[in-house]
């Protein structure tokens, strides 16, 4: 192989019709392509990512009026409204599709939008995975939308639990859609985590080492890498469900040597480092933001990196506080009750440095940081209930019962929707060229917050007067009533705010101030090109010299040259320092990841129906996935040059 | 709040408080940070080394009290939760909670096999001694919770474990299932009655006993009406005919103070609703509709009521 | 709108419709009476193409001990269920007929003990034995010992009457 050149020049170099020639050519590289067959074959990671954020809020939107259903119901005692049948699909939904569809999908999608941008490349690595995980995620949600409109849906809470999932309990095909809606979100959630890893370790622009990545970037590693942890977990669970109930296996049947206990274990070995995947994103939106707004770098950045990376890691060690009522030896419960502790000190450590932050910068109350402030305020309390839950015998009196509803709602909405609709204000002008208006944010922001303390507060003491969850109504007696009808009415602000929220995105995208490149005079690279992006992103891929990469820059801050502007090059670099390493050619828009998405999605939902789903789907998977990978005429004489080149060399030497 | 009648809930009780106090005390501190660093008036030396190296101590004494305090909880929690996993002594008798879709069966023991009897949805127990409880299931998984006296233990089908109850106060404590289970999850509550022993040992000698023969000719007939439909099908009557376990005993059924697993007061009206059209009360529930003409139904009704 | 537009519209929706009759009937939880009285003459079960139905009727066939006799379909003292000689009939009427009149030769009569709900789920259960459901409506294993194929393994019979009352 011949030796590597590093490829880093000093920008003065570059005439500016040299810069214009460049920039012509790369919009011609990197083109989008149009039409019906476009749209499909779209491989950007920014329109991908775009697609990926407005598909979550429409799942969310979903599943929160299916959540405004309940508060209707559970207002008064009693009530008729909703019948049980109906309501535990209505709860199983909401559960599901939050956390499955909008909250983890979210995440990552801003992850897709962004870490490229933040680390200085072109595009996410494995561009066609990222367009097929899309596609996928897709499917498998209007699936679920469409079960739930055909009576169809799911009834077995999000958690699932055998055996009443299982083939004895849940007849019909209601449990195999969650099972297989799972499956689904999986598929494209991995697929994801695996390019975000390999984006952030191998294509960081030169300069950007480990310690310099930006907070958010680390955060997408963290979460990515434990998804990748995660959900083989419930890959397994889910599919042995799947067999249970239509092959007639006996993985959970305590009759056959199965175990109904196992189905437990799986699923929140996975289910607990699920809630970090949703919250630890989070982080680094908060991070990002807080930065912005006091003009500061975040303090303590190595104690927040290590405090992230320790998140991950103690994360897949307390899953058994979910199943503190199971009868466990006390050995074991309190060594799970000790790591639950234990994960509320980097946690701890995060949101004081981020005082420290705030203490030392200058905050400008812009909307994206009130919901910050609005995050600390939710997130601590649910934080410090999450605290309270993690001691066997207090758990073992709120276990499933509304105290623990009230504390997921206070650390997900609060400590992971918040932040995101801050974060939706913050890169809002980056991702359409126009500001939200920021008087109907906060006006916005006010709405969520009460409404949802209104909502949500009540239901601790509910908890503590010993309502359980999941039951579609309650006795008139048991002085629950008011609390309910409070929750309710609160219910109904969240509402209006969530309208108003989508009101203000659609009107500030049609006519919002137009902002400049970084109208917040943010650090990250991101805000170094123009608003919106440009298909290719980086007119010259920079060089990152200090840890706030455009705060750090020099007046004559070198840049990367010598990557082919007329195919899809990107720089590869080394996983520590970011040294450039090596090129690569990231492939063009294809049709062939939609189709195999297509394919896919169709053995998914047939193998609810039939196990000969996956023998008849096998044949078009090959020939989608062959079409996928065929090798371009153009890399095959370039892999034919090399090979000559190699010789060449081979031979001299 | 926690509201405790029972060694076990008062240990959880105190503990919950502390643990409860304790975090609002954290949050108004943290909250109460949070301004003070948003509020404060900026000075010049903010971005001056030192200004770091202040801040770096205070966050360090910062996560130092976490640390410690979280240790004080871990602590707290270990020695509370040795306190309740096992009974305080001996227990005074053994029940088994079983676990049916939708209503509990409490089985109690006894080594005399015809004196073990079953009492449906409602648990008694005597006054300030242990029960044990040995917890189990015939379907899905349900949680046995009273939250005056006890946390939660799962019933899990194919599994067996064993906890205890206790009372410290007699009274009627309500229980509910905490695990979802399908349909009727929110109508499968139980009663725990806490009497004194003497209270406690009639009420063991009068489940023994089989039921009440019918004395009125309403009763006889209703007895014949419940013999030969649907009823006998699924429900037992000691001392008849009834044999079948697949819905709750019925041999004292009028002695108890609800009906439908805590759903409705056992008032003669509500169950003419109940045997008449469960469904509409308990959609999804296991007993069907019965069309009993309302002569049939009277009798059926007089005879039920008649089981003490 | 374009005709294209329109059309594919059309379709969607007239699958959609397709499928919501499908599911909903395969998903519908009929707790309360449904409509048996009608069931005899129309001959068929209310319950059939109706999983829950289906299996509240397997549910009710361990419970109510039909396996005493049919040994879960196998046969035993009673005759089987699961292969494709019918005695009596595999119509839906003529087992509704026998499970609530009885039959010679030991099968005993429900009538008044079995409400007529409960015949029909058990009436659409026993037709699910042999498979003449869709493999949609059909039950899956129970959580109890294996004592033979899942009902929606197995191969569909199409039975044949042997004698006639």
């Amino acid at each position: 192989m011949s030796e590597f050149v590093h490829p880093v020049e000093r920008r003065m170099t570059i005439s500016a019709a040299d810069e214009e020639r460049l920039r012509t050519q790369l919009e011609r590289t990197w083109y989008v392509p149009r039409g019906i067959i476009g749209w499909c074959s779209v491989a950007d990671h920014k329109t991908m990512g775009k697609r990926y954020i407005v598909t979550a809020f429409c799942f969310f939107t979903f599943a929160g009026i299916l959540a405004g259903l309940m508060r209707l119901q559970l207002a008064v005692p009693n009530n008729h409204f909703i019948g049980p049948d109906l309501y535990n699909q209505i709860f199983t939904v909401h559960g599901t599709m939050m956390m499955f569809l909008f909250a983890v999908p979210v995440m990552e999608a801003l992850g897709v939008y962004l870490v490229p941008l933040m680390v200085g490349t072109r595009n996410i690595a494995f561009p066609r995975l990222n367009a097929f995980s899309y596609y996928v995620y897709l499917f498998g949600g209007v699936m679920l939308v469409v079960t739930m409109l055909l009576n169809t849906a799911p009834d077995v809470g999000w958690f699932s639990y055998v055996p009443l999932a299982g083939p004895d309990y849940t007849p019909g095909k209601r449990a195999d859609f969650w099972a297989q809606l799972i499956t689904f979100t999986e598929v494209a959630a991995l697929a994801v985590s695996v390019e975000l890893v390999a984006t952030i370790f191998k294509a960081r622009a030169p300069g950007m080492s480990l310690n310099r990545m930006p907070l958010f970037v680390w955060s997408m590693l963290v979460t990515a890498l434990m998804v990748i942890f995660a959900m083989p977990s419930i890959v397994t669970c889910s599919s042995f469900l799947l067999l249970d109930r239509l092959v007639g296996t006996h993985f959970y049947n305590p009759a056959e040597g199965g175990d109904s206990l196992l189905w437990q274990h799986l699923f929140w070995f996975f289910g607990h480092p699920e809630v970090y995947i949703i919250f630890v994103p989070a982080l680094g939106i908060v991070s990002s933001i807080i930065s912005a707004f006091t003009w500061r770098p975040i303090f303590g950045y190595s104690a927040m990196v290590m405090s992230l990376v320790a998140t991950g890691f103690i994360g897949f060690g307390l899953w058994v506080h979910h199943m503190f009522a199971t009868g466990l030896p006390a050995l074991g419960l309190e060594y799970f009750t000790a790591a639950s502790i234990v994960i509320a000190i980097p946690t701890g450590i995060q949101i004081f440095c981020w005082i420290a932050s705030l203490w030392r910068g200058r905050p400008r109350f812009h909307t994206p940081l009130v919901f910050v402030l609005g995050f600390f305020a939710i997130f601590v309390l649910g934080g410090l209930s999450g605290v309270t839950l993690a001691s066997v015998p207090f758990d073992l009196q709120v276990h499933d019962s509304y105290y623990v509803v009230a504390h997921f709602h206070y650390v997900l909405l609060g400590g992971a929707v918040f932040p995101l609709i801050g974060g939706i204000y913050f890169w809002f002008p980056k991702m359409t060229g126009r500001l939200m208006d920021d008087r109907l944010g906060k006006v916005n922001f006010w709405l969520l917050f009460i409404g949802f303390n209104i909502t949500f507060f009540p239901m601790h003491i509910l908890g503590l007067e010993g309502m359980p969850r999941r039951v579609y109504t309650y006795p008139d007696n048991m002085g629950w009533n008011t609390l309910n009808l409070v929750s309710s009415l609160g219910a109904l602000l969240l509402v209006v705010g969530g309208a108003l929220f989508v009101y203000n995105v659609v009107r500030s995208y049609r006519w919002g101030l137009a902002g400049s490149d970084n109208p917040w005079g943010a650090e990250t690279l991101e805000w170094s090109m123009s608003s919106p992006p440009p298909v290719y992103n980086f007119l010259h891929i920079p060089v990152v010299e200090g840890r706030c990469a455009l705060w750090d820059r020099s007046a004559d801050a070198p840049i990367v040259t010598g990557i082919r502007s007329d195919v899809r090059e990107v720089l590869i670099s080394d996983v520590m320092d970011a040294e450039p390493i090596n090129v690569a050619e990231y492939p063009e828009p294809s049709i062939w990841p939609f189709l195999c998405a297509v394919v896919t999605s169709g053995f998914f939902i047939g193998s609810i129906f039939t196990p000969w789903a996956l023998p008849v789907s096998i044949l078009p998977l090959a020939v989608t996935l062959i079409g996928w990978f065929w090798p371009k005429k153009r890399d095959r004489e370039r892999a034919i040059e090399e090979q000559d080149e190699d010789r060449r060399l081979h031979d001299a030497a | 709040m926690f509201d405790p009648h029972g060694p076990i809930a008062r240990s959880i009780a105190t503990h919950g408080w502390w643990l409860l106090l304790m975090s609002i005390a954290v949050y108004l501190v943290v909250m109460v940070a949070l301004l003070i660093a948003l509020g404060r008036r900026r000075r010049e030396i903010d971005d001056q080394p030192e200004t770091t190296r202040r801040l770096t101590r205070n966050v360090s004494i910062a996560v130092a009290l976490t640390v410690v305090i979280l240790v004080g909880i871990a602590a707290s929690s270990v020695v509370s939760g040795r306190g309740i996993y096992s009974p305080s002594g001996a227990g005074a008798v053994t029940v088994d909670v079983v676990g049916h879709q939708w209503w509990w069966d409490f089985q109690y023991h006894d080594v005399t096999p015809s004196d073990v009897f079953t009492s449906p949805n409602e648990l008694h127990i005597p006054v300030g001694l242990p029960v044990v409880i040995k917890a189990m299931s015939t379907d899905v998984i349900h949680s046995f919770w009273v939250p005056n006296l006890m946390g939660k233990r799962d019933l899990i089908p194919g599994i067996v474990t064993n906890t205890w109850i206790q009372a410290d106060e007699p009274g009627v404590y309500r229980g509910q299932c905490a695990e979802f289970c399908g349909h009727q999850h929110a109508h499968m509550a139980l009663e725990v009655v806490a009497e004194p022993m003497n209270t406690f040992q009639a009420w063991i000698r009068h489940q023994r006993e089989p039921a009440a023969e019918p004395a009125t000719d309403e009763e006889r007939r209703g007895k014949d009406v419940f013999m030969q439909s649907t009823c006998v099908t699924c429900h037992a009557i000691r001392g008849t005919d009834a044999g079948s376990h697949l819905g709750p005993e019925l041999t004292h059924v009028a002695s108890r103070l609800t009906i439908a697993a805590g759903t409705l007061p056992n008032a003669r009206g509500h169950l003419a609703g109940w045997i008449a059209n469960s469904q509409s009360i308990k959609p999804g529930n296991r007993m069907p509709p019965n069309a009993l003409t309302p002569d049939d139904l009277q009798a059926v009704l007089a005879y039920v009521r008649s089981l003490r | 709108m374009t005709g294209f537009w329109r059309t594919t519209t059309c379709l969607a929706l007239m699958s959609e419709l397709s499928l919501f009759a499908a599911g909903c009937q395969r998903e519908v939880r009929p707790f309360q009476e449904l409509a048996v009285a009608s069931a005899r003459t129309q001959n068929q079960s209310p319950f059939q193409k109706n999983a829950y139905g289906t299996a509240e009727g397997k549910r009710l066939f361990d419970q109510y001990n039909c396996s005493g006799c049919h040994a879960h379909g196998g046969g035993g003292m009673g005759p089987a269920l699961m292969d494709d000689k019918w005695i009596y009939g595999s119509e839906p009427a003529n087992i509704f007929e026998s499970i609530v009149e009885g039959r010679p030769n030991g099968m005993p009569a429900w009538r008044n003990k079995i409400p007529d709900q409960q015949v029909w789920e058990l009436v659409a259960y026993v037709q699910s034995m042999i498979g003449q459901e869709s493999i949609d409506v059909l039950p899956s294993r129970s959580d109890h010992m294996r004592y033979s194929t899942p009902e929606n393994a197995r191969r569909a019979q199409t039975p044949v009457q042997t004698h006639t009352p």
